[in-house]
């Protein structure tokens, strides 16, 4: 099944079920604060390398959210 | 070689020190025995203030935060200083009142502030939680990164000739201008300064210092919510007037974005991990002036060790009963601000020359745990 996500304001559709972080795999994604690119490493919620903002709520770790309807997630904190 | 001045301790202050000896033209020396700044100085919150216990303490913070504001541009970048300003949150009646004093006295010593209502202080800062019955705002007060000021002082003093030598653990001094090394060597000074924070009892037996545990915890980075450094008014009695274990509230917005949440005090606990219950007695308090602080994530928090005397007042001068031999320690809660004027008044007394404040506050000699005579043997034959 598929369900709607926003991402960076537009929306998408995604397999329900799936991790947030497997949506975001290969996208650019965010910038450290000296500018490095960072992507998810270490799925399981440690690392904190795949933050991104969740429904306005900033430091959300994709890889521990599953993807829900209408999720709003921007990329750049 | 005989060095003129020869600093034990790389934190903050030993580092103003060998800053203010150097520009006097001294030749000086600086022992550190691990990573210059990374003692009590890198636990610290660095927030630049005044406080008002007593006329002593004042006078040096007001000193310190002076220095700080006049070489505020010199500071590298990362050394993050800023003139956010503090409020001082009062509660009640009752606080407001001591805000009201504290206003009082303050101008007296030429320093300004201004009062807020409830109103105002909720316009100045939204964040807080309603309720509060005012604040008093300290504009020219500032903030800065404790490590990077440090590092960027014991560079000014290298660069002025100070010498630095790493790896270097003092095992002894005594007053024949002797200091011995775990490595075996010894070396030489016209005059010793004992800067080494916590670890200086170990090297002048009798010294009344006692380690005194803060915690410290810091956020993600969020856009920024909070603006001044907040601390409530109930400070003055939780921190300074009660030996027991508190807490008190008291936010640090960094540049960063990041709020740095403190402050926990403790005498009797040595261990370095982080005492649970106390920190959680302390984010709840932060809670109740912050409600919009449970949103957000912790990225860290770390104990540090204060060295308190018994008066909270640092050692500043000779080892009593002693020539060669020097204190610079005992700087509390307050060291980050206190360390210009601390370097700048050891130097005067070492120079000779007539210091700018009155140094008997802070004379080693107004213990009575020292008797005039045993110190000199008592630090040759406890530590040599
Ligand atoms: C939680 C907390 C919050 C604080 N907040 C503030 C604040 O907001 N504002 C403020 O003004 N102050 C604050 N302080 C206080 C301030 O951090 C200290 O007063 C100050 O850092 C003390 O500096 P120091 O140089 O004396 O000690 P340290 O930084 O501990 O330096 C001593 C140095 O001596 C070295 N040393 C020790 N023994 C030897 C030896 N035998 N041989 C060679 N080297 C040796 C150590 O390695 C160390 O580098 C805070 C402190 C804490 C713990
Ligand atoms: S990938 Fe490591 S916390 Fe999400």
């Amino acid at each position: 099944m598929l369900i709607r996500i926003e991402l960076d304001g537009t929306v998408r559709q995604v397999p329900s079920g799936i991790s947030l972080a497997a949506v975001l795999a290969g996208l650019p994604g965010r910038r450290s604060a000296s500018g490095e690119p960072r992507a998810a490493l270490c799925g399981m919620g440690v690392c904190f390398e795949c933050r991104v903002t969740v429904d306005g709520q900033p430091h959300q770790r994709a890889c521990q959210l599953p993807v829900r309807e209408g999720m709003v997630v921007q990329r750049d904190v | 070689m005989t060095v003129d001045v020869l600093i034990i301790g790389a934190g903050i202050i030993g580092s103003a020190v060998a800053e203010a000896c150097a520009r006097r033209g001294l030749c000086v020396q600086v022992l550190e025995a691990g990573i210059p700044a990374a003692g009590t100085t890198a636990a610290g919150m660095g927030h630049l203030v005044v406080l008002d216990d007593n006329p002593a303490e004042l006078a040096l913070s007001r000193d310190g935060l002076a220095r700080w504001q006049a070489r505020q541009h010199a500071l590298p970048s990362q050394a993050e200083y800023r003139a956010c300003g503090t409020l001082w949150l009062a509660r009640d009646d009752e606080e407001m009142a001591e805000a009201e004093r504290k206003q009082i006295l303050l101008r007296q010593h030429g320093l300004d502030s201004q009062l807020l209502t409830a109103d105002e202080l909720r316009r100045c800062e939204p964040a807080l939680v309603n309720g509060l019955a005012g604040a008093l705002r300290r504009p020219d007060e500032a903030v800065l990164y404790p490590p990077v000021a440090s590092r960027w002082l014991l560079s000014q003093a290298e660069a002025l000739g100070a010498v630095l030598l790493r790896n270097a653990e003092v095992n002894c001094v005594n007053d024949e201008g002797e200091v011995s090394l775990s490595d075996g060597r010894t070396l030489r000074a016209a005059n010793i300064i004992v800067a080494a924070g916590n670890q200086s009892t170990r090297l002048v037996p009798g010294l009344p210092l006692k380690p005194r545990k803060g915690q410290l915890l810091i956020t993600e980075r969020y856009p920024a919510t909070v603006h001044h450094q907040l601390v409530e008014l109930g400070y003055i009695r939780s921190a300074h007037t009660n030996d027991g274990d508190s807490v008190a509230f008291n936010v640090q917005p960094r540049a960063t974005g990041q709020l740095l949440i403190g402050s926990s005090r403790q005498y009797n606990d040595l261990d370095s991990g982080l005492n649970w219950p106390l920190l959680q007695r302390m984010l709840a308090r932060a809670c109740e002036y912050l409600p919009g602080l449970l949103a957000l994530q912790a990225l860290r928090s770390w104990t540090g060790f204060r060295p308190a005397t018994p008066d909270k007042l640092p050692l500043l001068g000779r080892v009593p009963g002693c020539q060669r031999l020097w204190l610079a320690t005992g700087h509390e809660g307050l060291g980050i601000t206190t360390a210009l004027a601390s370097g700048e008044l050891l130097a005067d007394l070492l120079c000779n020359t007539r210091p700018s404040l009155d140094p008997h506050p802070y004379d080693p000699a107004r213990f009575d745990t020292w008797t005039a005579a045993t110190p000199i043997q008592a630090v040759e034959a406890a530590t040599c």
